[in-house]
């Protein structure tokens, strides 16, 4: 029985072997199945039908055609290793892993590989200190960024001070939910506002208890680092409580159509943080209702374009096809190898002029990376759920953290993991 | 013809009682061993190694020790995650405190740290069986998960909680972090999995195997022909915890490389290495492999078929896999209850009298 | 009375409501338990697959889109019709039914007298199975459950407890969430209606002689697969009503099916063979672990839940190894 799966495996392995060449291979390790799909299918679509955009409407980047590589995933850290060991021999210039645990897999995977990672406003926060992860980014910002945005935006809220107010943040009980309690905590020394916490463990059906404390304390402010069910689920609850949700922030991941249709009316004026400005009503979707859609060439049904989720996807893929024009224009043009990627995301920079061109005018802030920084431009903005239009609507401006008290945090967690791997930082002259 | 037993005598009691008692068989089990200690590792690539080999190994360690406790000694467990998560942070505190120690010592210390929590949680084992037994070890899985990712003392307070196994080596090849080549991640679990399978074949027939085997049969009977139920349940626990901690350890060094609770260790490994010592074959050493290899292999073969070869959608090819995974185990299940380790005996007894059937 | 007590009061009360929501999908496993000795690991599956189901009919969605227009290039999604709840309901409930045929047919009939570990495993395929089936007939996008039912605190309830805290104290009065109490309601008629089922009608006096001695049962005339076909319909009826319920709150998606993992210490403290111990089970989990979340929990960082309700069944059952309510193992050598 073993030696014939083995010998049936050794013969698949061999047909599919023999990778597409002469393309700009990009692995998609997405997770369009298992319990997180409500998110991993926009996010899947929206990346995708950029890239078949690509190809369609400019026959490619540089003229060389896109390859998107699909890999399910189903968010299983385990599968994600797979993936990556299947496609990294198939010439694949750069890795989008699409969940914490993956993230954390491949930093030193791709690293002594030498293949670029971009963990998209997830993953190991402190992974944007180029000078130790040198082949880490993690455009368009981080989640301590995330938690200083927040606190920003109260304190605009409560006309500049938190003094004495009470800030309740309930997460999920893993890596990605504590990411945001050191920040709250030093940000919460210099403002003066007291902080709960509250953990809600995976997969977080049942929050009760969370919410009845919440309801007796009675908070100013409540966050959110919420994943999966655990987000519709939080959103009710506060909606139950008649917690006044326009006091109710959750940062990006906590803050998509999945999590809020759901629960419907209830969840009229919940907030999220996010790092592009959601909807459809840019040039490109034009282009892709054109080129993609109309031509069924739509990696979904159609249903989900101008989604948040789509819309990261798209960002993602914005941000992936402009490294590779750059790495071209670098190279003197045609196929690039994921060292001129690398080389190239480190030099990444979109203005505001190339957004417009983009087709995406006001979409995303500029931003310019440099070998130091691979998080730029760590900018986000509030946006507000409608749930009588169904949609979500920018309430602020993109506004910047408080690098007064991120960067040294960053700073110390990465100087602590090149102590712990015997990394010496390079320096970025 | 393939079994070819005439002129093959024993003359010794030692011929008598070894674990191949056929030639053939013995023949075959070098062979193997050859095969997966010389050529594999001359051979293999880091998708083999990182995807397919070394996760069959380590969860072949796991199903053993599991098949030690639920197969020879009756206890069934679905604590399995979190002793592998013992395991784990045992290891990633032994590495980081005692960085001059032999990774290979740290493997079995984890091993060791996990027996005395397994044993622990054995205790209420001699107060409640069967089914209420399993759900009890879920207490044992939830709360050592919990308990990883809220105390900052397991996880060094690193800022997210997650563990990352800093690079050791053997012989000065490296054999966990991230450069390791493939043949030595292989060969390091393989080490393991040779050594831990042969001392669980000589523990089994011998005096502890045969009380966990009373025990398992029928306990009360067990306990009036003069086996002590708490001692021999609670080295069953210890024994089996000891495999699974090494498993947890192995899994977390030399697979992942990093590792957080709730996701490596969740609920749903401890299933796993279940339905595999079931798939396989309760009792059965050969059933740990076989039903390691059907729940890892196959949905990488069922992937790879679907979505690579056929080109299917990836999306739908996953839920084929699901469908193809369960009908699987229902139509195994109907043909030979007592799993893949029961089919290739009775295949073995056909093959020994084949071509003539009498 | 003081505002402390009050708390404590309103904690009981909604613990109180969370156990009956964990009772109802104990409930399905206890039914199937106690008619054939099979401990249904793909009871949490199924409440996803019926809830999927039952949502799936009422926005009027085609089954398996995904695939036909995989295998026909067609680009077809929705019939183009909605359907009232309780039309969807009874749909979803046929659905269940012919589930449970299936189930009978193809899989429990050939395992008669198999071991439980056997049978467990068997129901572990099921689940795989109807992950992918569910999954690849309606898509594994999250769904928005809307039965009409109310949602959130109940303002009257409120009203109410505030005047029982003392004068001038800064009390909101209790919180109570209506849906809960509509699923408490709801849970008690299915009891109500299963208890009256088995005791006043042929085919639930067979069912209990089934339980009782399959090896009787059968010399008197009673047909097991028969029994079985309607032991399972119950469970997927009962699925149903917690798939829907449970959906209410989060929206019909794949978490749907984890469930189950809090039904387990329910199973065990109330014992796996009694419907009544499912429901006391379930309350005394659900107030434990919201009071010692509440009281206990911030003192050692939170997100106690999952394992306490576990550690709570632990305990008592060494002092009582088959659950309050279950019946006494007697063992003979």
């Amino acid at each position: 029985m073993r030696l014939s799966t083995i010998a049936a495996m050794a013969a698949t392995a061999m047909m599919t072997a023999g990778p597409a060449l002469a393309d700009l291979t990009i692995p998609l390790l997405s997770y369009r199945t298992g319990a997180y799909a409500p998110s991993g299918i926009p996010y899947a679509d929206g990346f995708t039908d950029y890239m078949t955009l690509l190809n369609e409407r400019d026959g490619g980047i540089g003229g060389v055609p896109v390859n998107v590589l699909e890999c399910e995933t189903g968010y299983n850290t385990q599968k994600g290793v797979e993936c990556y060991e299947a496609t990294k021999g198939d010439g694949s210039l750069i890795y989008i892993p699409q969940s914490t645990g993956i993230t954390y897999q491949l930093i030193p995977k791709a690293t002594a590989d030498e293949i670029p990672v971009h963990s998209v406003a997830y993953g190991r926060t402190s992974a944007v200190n180029g000078k130790v992860f040198p082949w880490v980014f993690i455009n368009p910002g981080t989640y301590w960024d995330a938690a200083s945005i927040m606190i920003k935006y109260a304190l605009e809220q409560e006309g500049g001070s938190l003094e004495g107010k009470k800030i309740a943040l309930v997460y999920h009980n893993s890596a990605y939910g504590k990411e945001p309690i050191r920040t709250l905590q030093e940000l919460g020394k210099k403002h003066g506002y007291e902080l709960t916490e509250l953990a809600v463990d995976h997969p977080g059906q049942e929050q009760k208890s969370q919410w009845l404390q919440i309801r007796r304390e009675r908070p100013d402010y409540v966050f959110m680092w919420g994943w999966g069910v655990m987000n519709q689920v939080a959103i009710q609850e506060a909606a139950n409580i008649r917690f006044p949700m326009e006091k109710f922030m959750g940062v990006w991941w906590s803050g998509s159509e999945g999590d809020v249709v759901p629960v419907g009316d209830g969840a009229d004026g919940y907030k999220s943080v996010t790092w592009h400005a959601p909807g459809k009503d840019f040039p490109v979707f034009d282009d892709i209702q054109k080129h993609v859609v109309d031509a069924g060439k739509a990696a979904g049904d159609g249903s989900k374009i101008g989604e948040v989720g789509y819309d990261r996807g798209l960002y993602t893929a914005v941000l992936v096809a402009e490294a590779i024009r750059i790495a071209q224009e670098a190279t003197g043009g045609g196929e690039i190898t994921p060292a001129d990627m690398r080389d190239a995301y480190e030099a990444l920079g979109i203005t505001d002029e190339r957004w417009t061109e983009l087709g995406l005018p006001g979409f995303a802030p500029a931003f310019q990376n440099s070998c130091e920084d691979h998080g730029a431009p760590h900018m986000g903005a509030m946006q507000q759920w409608d749930a009588k239009a169904k949609k979500w609507t920018l309430v602020s401006d993109f506004m910047e953290p408080d690098y007064d008290v991120v960067n040294p945090l960053i700073e110390e967690d990465s100087m602590a993991f090149a102590a712990e791997n015997n990394i010496t930082p390079r320096t970025c002259e | 013809m393939l079994y070819r037993e005439a002129g093959d005598f024993k003359t010794t009691y030692a011929d008598d009682a070894q674990t191949f008692p056929i030639a053939f068989d013995r023949w075959r089990y070098y062979a193997i061993l050859i095969v997966a200690a010389v050529i594999i590792p001359l051979v293999i690539d880091s998708y083999w190694a990182k995807s397919i080999m070394v996760p069959f190994l380590v969860f072949s360690i796991a199903a053993m020790g599991l098949n030690i406790l639920t197969g020879y000694c009756g206890q069934v467990s679905l604590g399995t995650g979190g002793f592998m998560a013992v395991g784990a942070y045992a290891s990633y505190k032994l590495m980081t405190a005692f960085p001059e120690l032999n990774i290979f010592f740290v493997v079995l210390l984890s091993g060791g740290v996990t027996a005395l929590v397994g044993a622990a949680f054995g205790l209420p084992s001699l107060r409640i069986k069967g089914f209420y037994l399993a759900v009890a070890t879920l207490a044992a899985q939830f709360f050592l998960v919990w308990l990883f990712n809220k105390v900052p003392w397991f996880f060094n307070y690193s800022a997210t909680g997650q563990i990352t196994a800093p690079e050791r080596t053997v012989f000065g090849i490296a054999v966990t972090g991230p450069s390791v080549p493939a043949y030595a991640s292989y060969l390091f679990c393989l080490a393991f999995v040779v050594l831990l399978a042969w001392l669980m074949r000589n523990l089994t027939r011998g005096k502890v195997g045969r009380q966990w085997m009373a025990i398992r049969d029928m306990d009360i009977a067990a306990e009036i022909i003069g086996v002590h139920p708490l001692k021999t349940k609670l080295i069953a626990f210890a024994v089996s915890s000891f495999y699974v901690g090494v498993a947890g350890a192995l899994f977390f060094s030399v697979y992942l490389g990093a590792a957080e609770p709730t996701e490596a260790f969740g609920i749903q490994q401890s299933f796993l290495v279940l339905f595999m010592i079931i798939i396989g074959g309760l009792g059965s050493i050969f059933g740990c492999f076989a039903g390691a290899a059907f729940m890892i292999m196959l949905p990488v073969l069922l992937k790879n078929v679907m979505a690579g070869a056929l080109g299917w959608d990836t999306t739908l090819a996953t839920h084929f896999e699901f469908i193809i995974v369960g009908g699987l185990i229902i139509v195994f299940l109907i043909l030979e209850p007592h799993g893949l380790a029961q089919l290739a005996r009775l295949m073995k007894e056909k093959l020994r009298l084949w071509p003539f059937p009498h | 009375m003081g505002v402390g007590l009050l708390n404590t009061i309103e904690v009981i009360l909604n613990g109180l409501m969370t156990g009956v929501m964990y009772s109802l999908v104990a409930l399905g496993f206890v039914l199937i338990f106690k008619a054939s000795g099979i401990f249904n690991y793909a009871q949490g599956v199924m409440s996803l697959f019926a809830a999927l189901t039952l949502v799936g009919f009422q926005s009027g969605q085609i089954p398996f889109a995904e695939l036909i227009n995989a295998v026909f290039g067609t680009d077809v999604h929705h019939f183009g019709f909605t359907m009232p709840a309780i039309l969807a309901t009874l749909c979803a409930l046929a659905v269940m039914v012919l589930f449970a045929i299936i189930v009978e047919r193809l899989i429990l009939k050939h395992l008669v007298n198999q071991e439980p570990i056997i049978l467990f495993m068997a129901t572990i395929g099921l689940a795989y199975f109807l992950e992918g089936f569910g999954d690849m007939m309606w898509g594994s996008d999250i769904k928005t459950m809307d039965l009409g039912l109310p949602q959130g605190g109940s303002f009257w309830f409120e009203d109410v407890t505030k005047t029982w805290a003392a004068e001038g104290s800064d009390y909101w009065g209790m919180y109570v969430d209506v849906l809960d109490v509509i699923a408490a309601s709801v849970a008690i008629c299915l009891v109500i209606a299963l208890t009256l089922f088995s005791q006043y009608t042929k085919t639930g006096r067979a069912l209990r002689a089934v339980a009782d001695d399959h090896q009787a049962a059968l010399s008197v005339g009673i047909s097991l697969r028969y029994i079985w076909v309607v032991t399972w319909a119950i469970a997927g009826l009962v699925a149903l009503v917690a798939g829907s319920m449970w959906g209410a709150k989060s929206g019909v998606q794949f978490s749907l099916s984890l469930i189950a993992l809090k039904a387990l210490p329910v199973l065990m403290l109330g014992g796996f063979t009694s419907i009544p111990g499912a429901i006391v089970g379930g309350m005394m989990i659900g107030v434990g672990e919201k009071l010692f979340e509440f009281y206990v929990g911030p003192m050692v960082g939170g997100a106690t839940e999952n394992w306490f309700a576990y550690v709570l069944a632990l305990v008592f059952l060494v002092f009582r190894p088959q659950g309050l309510f279950g019946d006494k193992i007697i063992e003979r050598v």
